[in-house]
């Protein structure tokens, strides 16, 4: 009697481990169907959305950019290395795309840094990295809640006695697809060559 | 930044809110009126408190913030909802008051309520209880997963509540206070083994991060951190909180059990063998 007790919770307990294996293995190691060189983040991510001044110093949402292919990245123009070498890397991304595909992909730079980078600033600095890009930036607040929104954030240092100061930023592209949806992730170590492949068969994909 | 800003939840959630504010509405009110001769003492009181405050404080004030952009203060805050504030509550044993809240349910309720039970018996079934708890642990920190949980708002929250209630259910199995003798609570050697395992399984872990060289997690550096804090200094401190603290817990938990065993030890035999003579 005691045995067979034992034998059928053996089962059950079996039975469960096996099931929660299966879901495990099937839920964590399912390869992602497309070949992406990004990270995909579809569905991780609520969609583009923000409310924030362009480099002429007009207010701007979300949908003024929308049908084209969207590179989101944080930073400040007076970034030493990681924001020049990250819009150099998307510049040149984009522009080894086909010239057909070229309009199709949009920067956008924001600047979590609105203390110093005055639109006018923006703009000069925008433009060096190519035709394909907006400056953006906004007030504190704003720029909190559309760093929030995208689950990263951004930090001040102390200035020193020159009154220039380091900002902590998010050094992932977040890319969106025309319809505004979130799609992938690109981690800073991407080469130039590996974001075009992604950007080129993104734009592919809706047309 | 104000005193406020630091009491306020970053990233406000309504349900953990009213969660929260039911289990100590119905912790209070039980309290208050439950027979006197039932009522926990003083201390247990304020264990399930200090318990239940700690769990929510890491949820819902600026300590969640820090928690979502530093991989060490995330390792707290886990081994708060995990460990920490799930053993204050079942140490307190707020068993009398849930019995009180139980004899109000109406039978019918009691009835419907009983699939809710056998979830129970299974999930407290020693080998998945500690699957789960371990399990967990794992599955949330396998470097691909959890760099999703941190991406995605909804995860996050699966995340911590699953950490959470899971810690409730485990550390409750463990701390049961009914004795195993009488009751159908787990046996103090399988309770013993239980924290054994689970602590071995959290040191290998835990080692793993802290011995690590590479970068397992990328997604703070990705993402930003809340300050500018040398990413090897926090994977460094995040490893080892999940490494010592969790086997010093084994340990205390299995020190625990076996006073818990000594006392008990013959208290219940005298009874058994009066019942197996009145049975003969």
């Amino acid at each position: 009697m005691r045995t067979r007790f034992w034998r059928q919770r053996t089962n059950i307990i079996s039975a469960t481990l096996t099931l929660i294996a299966a879901l495990l293995l099937t839920g964590c190691f399912g390869n992602d169907e497309e070949d992406w060189n990004g990270k995909n983040i579809s569905g991780l991510m609520p969609e583009l959305e923000f409310d924030l001044i362009n480099s002429q110093g007009k207010s701007v949402s979300g949908d003024d950019y929308s049908g084209r292919v969207r590179m989101l990245f944080f930073g400040f123009t007076s970034c030493p290395d990681v924001c020049p070498t990250a819009l150099q890397k998307l510049n040149q991304a984009t522009s080894g795309l086909d010239p057909a595909l070229q309009d199709e992909v949009l920067t956008l730079f924001v600047s979590v840094d609105p203390k110093r980078d005055t639109p006018e600033r923006l703009a000069k600095y925008v433009d060096f990295f190519g035709d394909n890009i907006v400056g953006l930036t906004g007030k504190e607040p704003q720029l909190r809640e559309l760093a929030k929104r995208y689950r990263t954030t951004f930090g001040y240092d102390e200035p020193d006695a020159d009154g220039n100061y380091a900002v902590s930023h998010s050094s992932a592209i977040y890319v969106f697809d025309p319809e505004g949806n979130p799609r992938l992730l690109m981690r800073p170590d991407l080469s130039g060559e590996e974001i075009r492949h992604d950007l080129a068969a993104l734009i592919q994909e809706d047309a | 930044m104000s005193l406020l800003d630091y009491l306020l939840p970053y990233d406000f959630s309504p349900l953990t809110i009213l969660s929260y504010m039911l289990v100590m509405g119905f912790y209070g009110v039980g309290l208050i009126r439950m027979p006197e001769q039932d009522r926990p003492g003083s201390l247990r009181i304020f264990a399930f408190t200090l318990g239940v405050l700690i769990c929510y404080a890491v949820m819902q004030t600026r300590f969640d913030y820090y928690a979502q952009y530093m991989f060490f203060v995330h390792r707290g805050q886990h081994l708060i909802l995990h460990h920490i504030g799930p053993i204050l509550i079942a140490l307190s044993n707020p068993l009398p008051v849930m019995r009180f809240w139980f004899a109000k349910i109406s039978p019918g309720w009691r009835h419907t309520l009983r699939p809710l039970g056998w979830v129970y018996n299974v999930l407290q079934q020693p080998f998945i209880a500690l699957f789960l708890f371990v399990g967990l642990i794992y599955f949330w920190l396998w470097p691909s997963i959890h760099f999703d949980a941190m991406l995605s708002r909804d995860l996050y929250w699966v995340m911590n509540w699953s950490m959470l209630l899971d810690g409730l259910l485990f550390w409750w199995l463990i701390f049961d206070p009914r004795p195993p003798a009488i009751t159908s609570s787990l046996g103090y050697g399988r309770r013993m083994l239980v924290l054994a395992a689970a602590g071995v399984l959290q040191m290998f872990l835990g080692a793993w991060i802290v011995f690590s060289r590479d970068m397992v997690y990328d997604v703070y550096e990705v993402c930003g951190r809340a300050w500018p804090l040398d990413p090897e200094v926090d994977q460094l401190l995040g490893g080892m909180l999940t490494y010592i603290p969790p086997a010093m817990m084994s340990i205390l938990g299995i020190l625990l059990m076996l006073r818990r065993a000594m006392h008990q030890d013959g208290k219940y035999t005298n009874q058994s063998k009066q019942l197996e003579e009145t049975a003969s």
